[in-house]
């Protein structure tokens, strides 16, 4: 097929070309399969939900969950922040799973923390899984951001337009000839976004439900995280869970 | 009664003798020997078939010794349990209860007799552990907690006999598993108690036989380990095995075998009673559904498989144990169970699979030994003919298939081991060597044991971040105990090892109801997955409508549809065994014994043999055609589904990377078809595909593990294996979160431990399951290694006959591939084309 689908538009001397690109209420933006946003006009690069030191959080509740998941979820970032050089990087809350979570961050981890901010600035905006300043980040902690006409923020908030937000985990589904297949996503509808959890453990909620589609206008789009590219989706083409 | 009898039954002491004479029953060979190992202090297998009293033989050594026990008052009786019984079945443990207490009261024997289930009240429990019975009758998930407690030494210490029912049953599964470690616990409480295994005849009884006694290293006994002494009962008389000749024609394809179906109807019409064994549960409801519709005599017909409302299951064991049925269509839900004297045939619809199985199945029909069973076997299309006959073959010759070789699961380990932990503080090299004196851990290594102790305390990974949340620790004298009282409290939610598939309730409602209505039974969640509002599906012998899911409910209306639109649904489905495969594959080479198959099946061959050529009995043939626009692979390795699938999977990923572009594949037990845009036979002559190359060993390298790292099978199984280790809690119905955004998926679980520690011994567990279940790579890798150089390829201008059932299956069912991605480019492209459409403009 000639046609190129929107989400992948092919700019051979970009390095990564993989990105889709999306406009949001005015602003231009690209979309990493690995999960975050890059505002190029603002060199910023955006990603929601890291709950790091999940997996210890099960632990301390007698379940073992293997103790990588900070590390994996890192590198996902890590990995981002060497394709896009951001100016800055924000992470829209829940960067920790809880308050207790970034004493618990192992040597390892806290090497990629500085790598990744090492020469940029930090933005980590309050969850409600870390309402609090957490030392062990660094950079800077605030309740919300509003740049470029956008506002980004934790918890998407009702009505609001010109928003990127986080908090919901969206996933969809996509059913084809008897196979089902669940991947996270970004769900917009071109006035306000919401982003898709980096954590490794992080759950995800069907862009079909209400609260997630109840944000938007009756046409948003999911844009599936695949294995090397975004898969951009009318909502009817989602299905519910189950 | 034959002299040998007359002579032994003198060995029997009073009043014994008497209560046999007194019923006109002379005790049995087998009875007797059992009851002269017992005395010699010999553990013992016992292989008879059904209706040759097995379960008195094993009881009755200890119904003697307690009958001989001193009545006086001024002994007190033994603080513990005599004897335990252990069966795979809950219904079977209180069934022998029952039928333990006529003899028991009949002579006055001053025994206690009861049963531990899941259904046994809490106070009774409690107070089995306070006052044990002489006998207790339980099941090896019970036998696993009463281990982990405190309580173990007093319960088991007296123990003098082990009676394992149905052992073929138990042993080679997980919870044989769990079974064989909780017998090495309770050899170690009281080493002077004997086992006896019962079961049905195994082609190999000398597994069982080192199932009943503690096994030393393997080095230092030589290869063979020790062994209990055998028995083996006086075969019963020969079963009258035959294959329905059907006057229709035979299909090419399918398995619901409805070309039979009038004559099905005229058997059970013609007996009392008649079991009808299908092999899915799919095919259970079918057939069922069709039996009705031409049931004018209203004959009472019932169905019976795993997937039905418990109580609906019992009222059908109920009605049957009453005589009041006189057929039932039953999955492999019926294979083991009570005994129902009255079942004078038994009908298997479709191939057998296993001649082992199928042997079983026969045992169901008459339980008196000197009468003959009969059964009928009912193919369902033309290579299930020549899969009956070969199981015929093997039935007569009494030659079973032969069991997959495994070692004992390193989840189910894991789960012991915490168990001993709940059970009070251990010494680990003292465990590892009791361990290892059970049969499928006799070869354990070393550093798998110190990887699950690992495991069991903090997870066991290579960076140890958890010290501080650790379940079981080290005490100052080096032996391990549990953390704190929680652990055990997980421990006992946790036992066990059967995990079921996510179920959903299936709730009759009607019209726009949401909520009331009857539950009709249960299915797997994946199942329903792929379902949307609308689509109509078999289920409890009717035709619904899938409407909706709440919570953990699916929601249907009763369908006027005349065929469900969703047709898969494979619910128990087992492979063809090896040992009936290569019965096919032998009469398939030789055209001389093709004499006795039903004429159309034979022109079939004949015209294969003509126009293509037929599968040599060690060679591997391969057929390339082309047909529609498209052009097929299809090869004939006979080596079963699961096997066929894992193949499938393998090639068209080796045929993508060669650029010959494949679109999918099918398999069945027999064949497997590959289908694509590019001619094969062209890029086989041309010397750019090389079919010694396609098919080598060495795909189950770095191609499996590519496969792997996606495949859904996988994190299926690891998360059975999470589950089973304890590294998750199972999900108890009612205590779900209703969040997704909360619920810990095992996928991600799954998804990060292999990206950071491969070798972690949670993925080697799942490993080893994926290899001999689902995949069966033990048996693609034999596969594999056999055709070496032996790969015999036609090129064909068309289809061959062979080849038809697996072309047929293309279309019905799911096609297989796990590339992901290419699904979802799929939906975006119909999202261009839409948003391309010219059709019509809205304003």
């Amino acid at each position: 097929m000639a046609i190129t689908a929107c989400s992948e538009v092919a700019d051979a001397a970009d390095p990564s070309d993989a990105a889709g690109t999306i406009a949001l209420a005015g602003a231009e933006l690209r979309l990493d399969p690995a999960g975050g946003l890059f505002w190029p006009a603002e060199r910023m690069l955006i990603v929601a939900d890291l709950h790091l030191e999940k997996g210890s959080s099960f632990a301390a509740r007698g379940i073992a969950l293997p103790p990588y998941d900070s590390r994996a979820t890192l590198m996902l970032l890590a990995a981002m922040v060497e394709r896009w050089r951001p100016r800055a990087v924000v992470s829209l809350g829940d960067t920790l799973h809880d308050r207790r979570a970034g004493s618990r961050l192992g040597p390892a981890e806290r090497d990629l923390l500085a790598r990744i901010g090492h020469g940029r600035e930090m933005l980590w905006i309050a969850g409600n899984h870390d309402p609090d300043v957490v030392p062990e980040l660094g950079g800077v902690h605030l309740p919300e951001l509003a740049v470029g006409g956008l506002v980004l923020r934790h918890e998407p908030r009702a009505g609001a337009v010109r928003e990127i937000a986080g908090h919901l985990h969206p996933v969809a589904r996509v059913v084809r000839r008897g196979r089902a297949v669940r991947r996270r996503c970004f769900a917009t509808d071109g006035r306000r976004l919401v982003m898709p959890a980096l954590g490794a453990y992080a759950g995800g909620l069907n862009v079909r439900d209400r609260v997630l589609a109840g944000l938007f206008a009756p046409s948003f789009e999911a844009h599936l995280i695949g294995g090397a590219r975004t898969y951009r989706l009318a909502h009817h083409v989602c299905a519910p869970d189950r | 009664m034959t002299v040998l009898d007359r002579q032994s039954a003198t060995d029997l002491p009073e009043p014994f003798r008497s209560w046999f004479a007194s019923r006109g029953w002379a005790p049995r060979a087998h009875q007797l020997a059992l009851l002269e190992r017992a005395r010699q202090g010999r553990s013992t297998l016992l292989i008879a078939p059904t209706g040759a009293g097995k379960t008195l033989a094993g009881f009755l050594p200890t119904l003697v010794e307690l009958a001989e026990r001193p009545r006086n008052r001024n002994t007190p009786r033994p603080p513990g349990l005599h004897t335990l019984y252990i069966s795979p079945l809950k219904a079977l443990a209180v069934d022998v209860a029952r039928n333990l207490e006529r003899p028991a009261e009949e002579m006055r024997l001053p025994i206690r007799i009861e049963t531990r289930t899941g259904d046994t009240p809490a106070s009774r429990r409690q107070r089995q552990r306070r006052d044990p019975p002489d006998i207790l009758l339980t099941t090896p998930e019970q036998i696993a907690l009463l281990l982990a407690s405190a309580d173990a030494p007093h319960l088991f210490g007296e123990l003098r006999r082990i009676v394992l029912d149905e052992l073929h049953a138990l042993a080679g599964s997980k919870r044989g598993d769990l079974l064989s470690l909780g017998l090495a616990r309770i050899r170690a409480l009281a080493p002077e108690a004997q086992t006896v295994g019962l079961s049905a005849t195994v082609a190999d009884p000398d597994t069982l036989r080192r199932w009943l006694v503690p096994q030393n290293s393997r080095e230092e006994s030589g290869g063979d380990g020790e062994m209990g002494d055998l028995v083996i009962a006086e075969a019963g008389a020969a079963p009258e095995l035959s294959m329905l000749d059907s006057v229709a024609h035979v299909p090419w394809a399918g398995h619901t075998a409805k070309h039979s179906l009038s004559e099905i109807y005229a058997l059970i019409t013609a007996n009392t009673t008649t079991l009808v064994f299908v092999n899915t549960r799919m095919q259970a409801e079918l057939l069922f559904q069709e039996l009705w519709h031409i049931n004018e005599l209203n004959l009472p017909i019932a169905l019976h498989h795993g997937s039905l409302d418990v109580s609906q299951r019992r009222r059908v064991e109920a009605a049957m144990g009453e005589g009041r049925l006189k057929a039932v269509v039953c999955t492999s839900s019926l294979d083991l169970g009570i005994d129902w004297g009255a079942v004078d045939l038994v009908i298997n619809v479709g191939a057998p699979k296993g001649s082992s199985r199928l042997m079983q199945r026969i045992g169901r029909a008459n339980h008196r030994l000197d009468e003959p069973s009969r059964a009928v076997l009912v193919p369902a299309n033309r290579f299930e003919v020549l899969e009956c006959r070969a199981a015929m073959e093997a039935v007569r010759a009494g030659a079973q298939d032969g069991a997959v070789e495994r070692s004992g699961a390193l989840d189910v380990l894991a789960q012991h081991v915490l168990g001993m932990a709940c059970a009070g503080p251990f010494d680990a090299d003292a465990l590892y060597e009791e361990i290892c004196s059970a049969e499928p851990y006799s070869a354990l290594p070393r550093k798998d044991f110190d990887d699950v102790l690992a495991f069991d305390a903090t997870g066991g990974y290579a960076l140890r971040a958890y010290e501080r949340f650790a379940r079981i620790r080290q005490m100052k004298d080096g032996r391990w105990r549990v953390a704190n009282p929680m652990v055990a409290q997980q421990y006992r939610l946790n036992v066990g090892t059967i995990v079921e598939a996510t179920m959903l309730k299936v709730r009759l409602v009607g019209g726009k109801a949401r909520y009331g209505g009857r539950v009709l039974g249960e299915v797997e969640e994946y199942f329903v997955e792929t379902m949307s509002p609308g689509d109509t599906f078999v289920f409890a012998g009717e035709i619904l409508e899938y409407r909706a899911i709440v919570e953990d409910t699916v929601l249907v209306v009763r369908s006027h549809a005349k065929e469900p639109k969703v047709p898969s649904y494979e619910g128990g489905k087992f492979p063809l065994s090896t040992f009936l495969a290569a019965g096919v594959r032998a009469m398939l080479a030789d055209p001389a014994r093709w004499k006795s198959l039903p004429a159309q099946v034979r022109e079939w061959l004949e015209i294969q043999r003509w126009r293509s050529r037929l599968p040599g009995r060690e060679d591997l043939l391969v057929e390339t055609f082309p047909r529609g626009g498209r052009h097929y692979l299809v090869a004939y390795p006979f080596e079963g589904r699961l096997a066929h699938q894992t193949l499938g999977m393998l090639l068209t990923r080796r045929l993508e990377r060669a650029r010959l572009k494949p679109l999918g594949f099918v398999a069945n037990d027999y064949a497997l078809a590959i289908y694509g845009i590019s001619d094969l036979s062209l890029a086989i002559r041309q010397g750019r595909l090389d079919l010694g190359d396609l098919f080598d060993a060495d795909m189950l390298g770095d191609d499996l593990e590519a496969w792997l790292a996606e495949a859904a099978l996988m994190k299926r199984t690891f998360r059975q294996c999470a589950i089973i280790a304890g590294l998750i809690e199972r999900r108890f119905p009612g205590k779900e979160k209703n969040s997704r955004q909360v619920t810990m998926s095992t996928d991600l679980v799954y998804d990060v431990l292999r990206a950071h520690e491969p070798d972690h011994v949670l993925l080697r567990a799942a490993r080893q399951d994926a290899a001999t279940g689902l995949m069966d790579l033990k048996r693609l890798s034999g596969m594999l290694m056999r055709i070496r150089g032996r790969i015999d390829h036609v090129e064909l201008d068309r289809v061959s006959p062979l080849a038809v059932p697996v072309m047929l299956e293309i279309g019905r069912e799911m096609v297989g591939g796990e590339a992901a991605d290419a699904l979802l480019a799929e939906a975006e492209d119909e999202l261009v084309e839409e948003a391309m459409r010219g059709d019509h403009r809205v304003q």
